[in-house]
């Protein structure tokens, strides 16, 4: 079961992803992503910090974002995410492909450069 | 209209005649009394008499046997109305009469004569009508012969009256011959009882009181006109009309008579039967009604078929068909009326707060023809609305519409209900059969997928002298993508592989396979596992959907220098024993899943390590289903409770390790039902 919350700052989109993802949930996951872009952020802001649990598909659909991401010149950033989230990212490789922040304001920052 | 126009001119017809027969008898027995000329000819009352007959005899036809909307009750009802409207304006002339007491008037033989004539045209009309009745029912389910037979009784009849008119001379004997044959027509005739089965108890009743009801007026008017007649105005009159020897008027008074006694009797002992005959009916109504509906392919013909056969069974002028969908919204199989028509009229009832139709809140059948009589600009006066109902829940809607106003009776209700019932089942039976399907499927597909994984997985794992292997893989009911396999590049070397394909059934299946044919290919050049990735990355990347990927491990053994080289690639950290420390640790290098990264950018994202062993040492492969396996308070078991257990079995062989770990994670789960893939491969050193 999951929960997505969109909300506007600073012309970031910040999604709040609340509960876990698993496959079924990762749809969600991607339609939330999907309208975000469709609307025309280029900054995007993750919050993880409600996310129990991700599984390979929840990934995967973060994962499939990143050349669109590249293409589109979209920033993406995840934070706040709990260890044991963040150790599934570490173990699969996405750490050093996703940008991981621990917080909203770093997050915000890292975009706020990247997107310049 | 043109049906209307006729029983309008019949009747009329009718009254002139009838007028006519009253001045011209009057004024013939008038002047006969007076014995003056009467100026008329003595035979116009005797014709008028039979021109009235006749003119009635085409009003009650008009009126009673060709209106199809009658049912059997109906048409008792038509006789016993005229019945009652002939005999109580009798009576009330008798009661005025009775009041008015002996006077000169009442002596007066042509008052008498006028009187009388009045009560012999009411018993006529009432004969006719009961004849009009009766042979509609006679000929309910008629055949060939019976047709025939009730053409030569019309005609017979017609004769009796042409040769009342024409006066032709019978003997006695002809008479009695003629009397005679008419009989037995007469009695086969009545013999034609089929309607009577069609009644249901209640009718059967209404029937009987209706009949009894019939055959009292038929003794009151035989009393009053036949046998009450005044011995003066027989004598006189007799010479020119004879009323107690029209034998026209006997013949007609014979067969309602016999008619409405047989009926009566019929009915009488068909009355304890008729709950066994009522239920048989409906069976077979029933039976034929799922046997036209079964036999059709989907849900859209069974709506077709309701509404053709519930039209056709109660002759409804337009009917339409609402069914409400899955997503609320409202399909319209309509028959001769538009769907906006519909609309309008389910609008109009709503708007007129006329609960229990239309509105699908409810399993009440109403007959709400009142209702629509406020509704302009639409032709329909009658309307009988059903529900349809699967697994209690209304899914549609079904009205059928008459211009008639009251065109629907219980009956009619009955069958559509049936109808609606039927087709209600029958859709049931449709999604289930449907949901059946779509499950039997799935659980082939999943059974296939599961086969598929099996045999993708190895038999047996490599032997070599300065090590031992052992292996185990179960996957939940939904099939995961678990694969592990095992390859001699030389001599020397043995290449290993761990990998879990994201996503589960078939299409893990499917990777999975891919995954195989890519390690069996690759691993026997000798490739550095760094290499190895890479290369399967670059095929996998066009292969594998959007959104999935695959984690995996590579391992190659050298047993000649006691080295292992391995590349991770996003799978879980292998967990290696040092014999020596008697350490266990999880070997957490950097690299991304098979699948990622679609660039040649990849190499920067993996690695290859590697790490030497000594004797004694011990690998544990594993996929994320073993750490991932939770207990029932939702805890995972987790990295150290593996390591954990690892250490307590560290001096058995592979098997036995493999054998143990599987079995503590059941027991930290506490149940077999294992909702994820467990795999796990331990290699020991010797």
């Amino acid at each position: 079961m999951v929960h997505i919350k969109r909300l506007q700052e600073d012309g970031a989109d910040i999604i709040a992803i609340i509960g876990e993802i698993d496959a079924s949930s990762s749809i969600e996951l991607d339609l939330a992503i999907a309208k975000s872009v469709g609307e025309g952020f280029r900054k995007i802001l993750v919050d993880c910090s409600a996310l129990e649990y991700i599984s390979s598909a929840g990934l995967g659909v973060f994962m499939s974002y990143i050349e669109e991401f590249k293409d589109k010149n979209v920033t993406m950033v995840l934070f706040g995410m709990k260890e044991k989230v963040m150790n599934t990212f570490t173990i699969l490789g996405l750490a050093d492909l996703l940008h991981i922040r621990s917080d909203r304001h770093e997050a915000k920052q890292l975009a706020n450069e990247l997107s310049v | 209209m043109r049906t209307k126009a006729l029983i309008r001119l019949t009747f009329l017809s009718a009254v002139i005649c009838w007028l006519v027969l009253v001045f011209s008898d009057v004024t013939v027995l008038f002047s006969r009394d007076k014995g003056l000329d009467p100026g008329v000819p003595l035979w116009l009352p005797r014709v008028m008499l039979d021109l009235y007959i006749v003119c009635l005899f085409y009003y009650y036809k008009f009126r009673i046997e060709r209106d199809e909307g009658l049912n059997f009750t109906d048409l008792l009802w038509k006789v016993f109305a005229t019945g009652l409207i002939s005999t109580v304006l009798s009576l009330s002339i008798r009661l005025i009469l009775g009041i008015l007491g002996s006077t000169t008037l009442s002596s007066n033989i042509l008052f008498q004569d006028v009187l009388y004539q009045i009560n012999f045209a009411l018993f006529l009309s009432f004969l006719l009508a009961a004849f009009s009745s009766w042979k509609r029912l006679i000929l309910y389910q008629k055949s060939k012969w019976l047709i025939r037979l009730w053409t030569i009784f019309e005609v017979a009849l017609l004769v009796i009256l042409l040769s009342n008119i024409l006066q032709i001379p019978m003997t006695d004997e002809m008479n009695v011959i003629l009397m005679v044959l008419f009989g037995i027509l007469t009695i086969i005739l009545s013999a034609n009882m089929k309607w009577v089965a069609y009644l249901n108890f209640r009718q059967k009743w209404t029937s009987i009181l209706i009949l009894l009801l019939t055959l009292f007026y038929i003794g009151y008017f035989f009393w009053s006109v036949v046998w009450n007649l005044p011995a003066e105005l027989n004598n006189r009159a007799g010479m020119f009309l004879s009323y107690k020897d029209h034998f026209f008027n006997l013949c007609l008074y014979f067969f309602v008579i016999t008619y409405s006694v047989f009926s009566f009797l019929v009915i009488l002992f068909n009355l304890p039967t008729s709950s066994v005959f009522e239920q048989k009916l409906e069976e077979v109504v029933n039976f034929r009604i799922s046997q036209s509906i079964q036999t059709e392919q989907n849900e859209e013909s069974v709506y077709k078929i309701l509404l053709e056969s519930s039209v056709s069974s109660v002759f409804a002028d337009a009917a339409w068909l609402e069914i409400r969908g899955s997503n609320n919204e409202a399909r319209f199989f309509t028959y001769q009326i538009s769907e906006e028509e519909s609309r309008n009229i389910a609008f109009h009832l709503k708007s007129n707060n006329v609960k229990g139709v239309l509105d699908q809140n409810t399993d009440k059948t109403k007959n709400l023809s009142k209702h629509l009589a406020g509704l302009k600009g639409t032709r329909f006066r009658s309307l009988l609305s059903f529900p349809i109902l699967v697994k209690g829940d209304i899914i549609g809607t079904l009205a059928l519409l008459k211009e008639l106003p009251e065109g629907f009776n219980k009956e009619m209700t009955r069958i559509v209900s049936a109808f609606a019932n039927q087709a209600g089942i029958s859709i049931e039976n449709f999604r289930l059969m449907e949901e059946a399907f779509q499950n039997e499927r799935y659980k082939e597909e999943l059974k296939i997928a599961k086969t598929v994984q099996k045999s993708l997985l190895p038999d047996k794992l490599e032997k070599d002298p300065t090590f031992e292997m052992a292996a185990f893989s179960q996957s939940a009911d939904e099939v995961g993508g678990d694969y592990y396999d095992t390859i001699r590049i030389d001599d020397h070397q043995v290449a290993l592989i761990i990998a879990d394909v994201s996503g589960k059934g078939t299409t893990a299946a499917f990777h999975m396979s891919q995954m195989k044919g890519i390690f069996h290919s690759l691993a026997q050049q000798d490739l550095d596992p760094k290499e190895f990735m890479q290369r399967a990355n670059r095929a996998l990347v066009y292969c594998l959907e959007r959104g999935s990927f695959i984690s995996a491990t590579y391992f190659a053994i050298d047993t000649q220098s006691k080295k292992i080289r391995y590349a991770r690639a996003g799978h879980c950290p292998v967990l290696f024993y040092r014999a020596n420390t008697q350490q266990a640790e999880y070997l957490k290098d950097r690299g991304t899943a098979l699948g990622m990264i679609k660039t040649k950018d990849y190499c920067n994202y993996i690695d290859t390590n590697v790490i030497s062993y000594a004797p004694g040492d011990i690998m544990v492969l594993y996929t994320d289903g073993i750490t991932e396996a939770k207990d029932q308070k939702g805890e995972e078991y987790g990295d150290d409770r593996l390591k954990d257990t690892l250490l307590r079995v560290t001096s058995k062989d592979p098997k036995e390790i493999a054998e143990f770990l599987i079995s503590q994670l059941y027991e930290y789960s506490g149940t077999h039902m294992i909702n994820d893939d467990y795999t796990t491969m331990i290699v020991k050193f010797t």
